[in-house]
């Protein structure tokens, strides 16, 4: 048995531990430590062998290992110690870690702690799709895994259902390993990735795309050998005639992603029903004392560079605390979604506090027209910004300046909104 | 000279197994075929799980008999098969005045059945114990003897400790027909040759009746009844501690919402009648129907809490009661068949039974004095003591690396598993023994890393890793390799 001490613990060494690990240490905590569970550091990127990484934090188009690279450079440099192979096991309130891997137990006393444990992908029975039970179902991140580190081919002839970023990436990449790509069908009636993969892993590849489309029946007893298609109505029932049998070995399932809790549950730390993922104040702070929460695990972002500077703000502000930094004292007020708007981070804000806070959040519906997110206390405007276009897909960042909190006055709540600019000009 | 064998079991389940393990007690050369890649594949695999107080069947019927009496066997089996059991106490729920008729008939047929423990209780009782269910209920039939079993345990504990006992296990090994000599049967043909016999017990479930047309016997037929369930996260606490069921109907026990011994919650089954025994798929309108009944009895669950569906065939014979016996002509030959619920819980019983047919029937058993009732689970790490993971740590390092997230299983019990008196060979195998990718991700994380594991273990290609068998492969080729 391995027993350790650490200022801050951080749980998970993907783009939002890396950073609130080497944030935390420039921020002053001395002894910072890294649990992660796999073989090596880096979370889910060293398996993103794609680019489209760290345009905002490094202004270079970086594929995901060499994302992950700078980051482990720059905590590693920072001081920050690793350890891989090793899963947390259980949490308690009062920051007593215990882990197991690399053949011992560790029990870990942190002040500290930075959950940063991220997302999973939405699993078969959590979609209940109807039919057979065989080989050949996988979520789309663990086809990636096969394929991009253990280099395997899960399959030959792919049916992907949902349009998730991974699951268009995993299209353009299992077409380029010889594979068929035969149907992407998504649920909605738009799809739910980003729109740089739709053209660039879809259409460039030409993967047939079926929207308001989706699985209605797997076939085959012992390995995938046909699925069923249908077009679905808008309250999403399937439509009576519409089934069509599409030949195929493997189903790839790219329907969501649901930030990875159990450790924050065990925690004691307070979920937010609509995003899954722990709920937070302006300082990436959870509702137990010292535990802190960055990335995916509170919302699931769009963009890599936003998950780790979510983290820089938990870093900060995890090193503060157990350096005996004054806590804020300033209200608490809470922070909610309105028109439009699907979910809103941070769920609190300290009103008053002497800075400039970021307000995340994502629509309901696309708008694809100019349209307004607007940040309203009571009926007063405290704030807001034009968009050329609203997309479930992307997130929304909105900026808070302290100047702006006078205005708030006594309303009980901060609503955040995101309606049609055109809506705005005639209300006058 | 041809090998004899005294008897021959068909059908690994755990009917099969555990006559095969009672027979073992005693000197004699035993050999039991499974056509599946392993054991407890067949309907063993895929039920409710509840071990039954014994009110349900017609007092009189081998139904009721041998659920009383293998219920009062199951403390004993499941502690020397190392098997998880716990007597939690079952509920018959009545949601109306009538259903209230149906819980007093019910308990007086539970009375003439010999069941245990059985209490009727008011709305108010019933509610106090489990306060999650509706608020209609008026009240209902509490038997403290039922209780509910890890059934992949039971099932492949069973079979294990059949063969640490000297019985031969054969597996992927297909009985096609039998051997005859006059009216007497003397051995069984299958896929991998011939072989030879005193006796044969046919304990093979869903297909009883095919094996028994192809000895000669005709009228009876078994006409499988799906039953599809839902299985939900384990945080069963919240939802239900016991087993509750509706009142029942003339063809099935109801829908129902169960803790399972590992704390998830089990909703279903449904019963609908098909025709192929292959067909274990889940329809989108059956589980609507295991929903909406279950939502009857728990109106506060909810649909997020869902990681798995699944089926399970029941084997209705013809005759609504179990076949349990030897049919003279041919001779040589027990049939046990349309051994549907209660079949889990009377199994032990059955096993017992059919030694003392064969007793009877002449066979002369010897006690083998080296029979060893005990049988060991796979050690499941996360629920040892610091100290006792410290000490398995120090055994083989590999129970420090956590594999499968949700249920926390380690490297060291994957290894162990591929290694058992019966090894894993399949996912859907180690699963059953580890509990491995049971979870809310159901394999997502851990698969990568299993397949490279097994391969290792079992020393073949990733390649070569199943599902569950046959052509379940989960890889079709390396990256950058050519398909032909
Ligand atoms: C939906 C459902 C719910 C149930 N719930 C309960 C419950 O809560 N409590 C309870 O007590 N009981 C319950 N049961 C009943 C119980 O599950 C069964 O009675 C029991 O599992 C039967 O075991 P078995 O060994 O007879 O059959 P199986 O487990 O099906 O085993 C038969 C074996 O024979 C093999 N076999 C068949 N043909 C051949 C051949 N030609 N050659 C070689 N091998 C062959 C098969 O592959 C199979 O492995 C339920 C059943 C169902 C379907």
């Amino acid at each position: 048995m391995r027993l350790l001490e650490a200022d801050v613990l951080v749980i998970g060494s993907g783009p939002a531990g890396l950073a609130a690990a080497y944030q935390a240490r420039v921020s002053g905590a001395k002894r910072v430590t890294i649990i992660e569970r796999n073989r090596e550091p880096g979370g889910i990127l060293p398996q993103c062998i794609h680019n489209g990484f760290g345009l905002r934090i490094f202004g270079r188009d970086l594929t995901g290992p060499e994302y992950a690279q700078r980051w482990l450079y720059q905590a590693q440099e920072a001081g920050v110690e690793i350890m891989t192979r090793t899963m947390v096991q259980s949490i308690t309130p009062d920051l007593r870690i215990t882990a197991s891997g690399n053949g011992t137990l560790v029990d870990i006393k942190a002040k500290a702690l930075i959950l940063a444990t991220g997302c999973r992908e939405r699993p078969r029975g959590a979609l209940g799709i109807p039919g057979a039970r065989p080989a050949g179902i996988y979520t789309a991140g663990t086809a990636q895994r096969l394929v991009n580190i253990e280099g395997y081919m899960p399959g030959r002839r792919f049916v992907i259902l949902g349009s998730g970023d991974i699951g268009m990436i995993m299209a353009r990449r299992l077409t380029l390993e010889g594979a068929q790509v035969m149907a992407m069908a998504e649920i909605l009636p738009y799809v739910s990735g980003l729109r740089r993969n739709l053209v660039q892993c879809v259409r460039d590849f030409d993967i047939p795309l079926y929207t308001s489309t989706t699985i209605t029946e797997i076939r085959g007893r012992e390995r995938v050998e046909s699925v069923v298609m249908s077009a679905v109505d808008e309250h999403w029932q399937p439509i009576k005639g519409t089934q069509r049998e599409l030949a195929c070995d493997t189903l790839l399932l790219s329907a969501g992603l649901l930030p990875e809790i159990e450790l924050a549950r065990l925690a004691g730390v307070k979920l937010d029903p609509v995003t899954g993922g722990a709920m937070i104040d302006e300082r990436q702070a959870t509702n137990v004392p010292d535990i802190y929460a960055a990335g995916n695990m509170v919302h699931v972002y769009d963009l890599v560079d936003s998950v780790s500077e979510s983290a820089l703000r938990a870093g900060c502000k995890a090193a503060e605390a157990c350096s005996g930094h004054e806590q804020p004292c300033e209200p608490l007020l809470p922070l909610v979604a309105g028109e439009n708007v699907h979910h809103v981070v941070p769920q609190y804000v300290h009103i008053g506090a002497p800075r400039e806070l970021i307000i995340e959040l994502r629509v309901k519906l696309p708008l694809e027209e100019p349209a307004v997110v607007q940040l309203t206390a009571g009926d007063k405007l405290i704030t807001s910004e034009r968009l050329r276009y609203a997309r479930p897909s992307e997130m929304i960042a909105l900026r808070l300046r302290p100047e702006q909190y006078q205005q708030i006055g006594q309303a009980p709540c901060l609503r955040a909104a995101v309606v049609r600019a055109s809506q705005i000009k005639t209300r006058g | 000279m041809p090998e004899q064998y005294d008897v021959i079991i068909i059908g690994a389940g755990v009917v099969g197994s555990l006559v095969a393990r009672a027979l073992s007690r005693y000197q004699l050369r035993l050999l039991l075929l499974e056509k599946h890649s392993d054991v407890a594949e067949g309907t063993t695999k895929a039920n409710t799980a509840i071990v039954h107080a014994g009110y349900d069947a017609k007092p009189g019927s081998n139904k009721a008999r041998l659920n009383v009496a293998g219920n009062r066997m199951y403390d004993n089996l499941c502690a020397e098969l190392d098997a998880e059991f716990d007597r939690c106490g079952t509920f018959v729920v009545a949601l109306s005045e009538e259903d209230l008729v149906t819980l007093g008939s019910l308990y007086k047929r539970g009375q003439q059945n010999g069941a245990a423990g059985l209490r009727l209780f008011n709305a108010e009782e019933t509610l106090r114990h489990e306060p999650s269910l509706t608020k209609e209920a008026r009240g209902s039939l509490y038997a403290a003897s039922g209780g509910i079993v890890d059934p992949f345990q039971l099932g492949i504990g069973a079979a294990e400790s059949a063969v640490i006992n000297g019985v031969e296990l054969m597996l992927e090994t297909e009985v096609t027909g039998f051997l005859f000599e006059h009216n007497r049967i003397t051995g069984v043909t299958t896929n991998r040759g011939d072989y030879y016999s005193r006796w044969v017990v046919i304990a093979a479930g869903l297909w009883a009746d095919d094996l028994m047309h192809k000895a000669g016997l005709d009228g009876f037929a078994i006409n499988p009844r799906k039953g599809e369930y839902f299985v939900l996260d384990r945080r069963s606490s919240e939802v239900v501690h016991t087993v509750l069921f509706p009142c029942p109907t003339p063809v099935s026990k109801g829908i129902m919402v169960t803790r399972t011994v590992h704390n998830n919650v089990l909703l279903g089954p449904n019963a609908n009648t098909i025709r192929d025994k292959g067909d274990l798929d889940v329809s989108a309108a059956g589980l609507d129907e295991v929903w909406s009944g279950a939502l009857k009895l728990i109106p506060g669950l909810a649909k997020r809490d869902i990681i798995r569906s699944f089926a399970g065939l029941r084997a209705a014979g013809s005759c609504d009661d179990f076949v349990i016996e030897i049919p003279g002509d041919p001779a040589g030959m027990v049939v046990l068949a349309g051994i549907e619920s209660p079949g889990l819980t009377a199994a032990p019983a059955i096993a017992e039974e059919v030694v003392e047919m064969l007793r009877e029937a002449g066979l002369e058993l010897a006690p083998n004095t080296h029979f060893n009732p005990e049988r060991k689970a796979v050690r499941r790490f996360a629920v040892l003591t610091r100290r006792e993971q410290e000490a398995l740590i120090a055994t083989d390092p590999r129970y420090a690396s956590v594999v499968c997230r949700c249920e926390m299983v380690t490297e060291g019990e994957i290894a162990a598993a591929c290694h058992e008196v019966i090894p894993a060979r399949t996912y859907d195998g180690l699963k059953r023994r580890t509990r491995l990718g049971s979870g809310r991700c159901q394999g997502a994380f851990d698969l990568p890393l299993v397949i490279g594991i097994m391969a290792r273990e079992l020393g073949i290609s990733p390649l070569e890793i199943t599902l569950k068998g046959g052509h379940s492969r989960f890889l079709a080729r390396g990256t950058k390799e050519v398909d032909a």
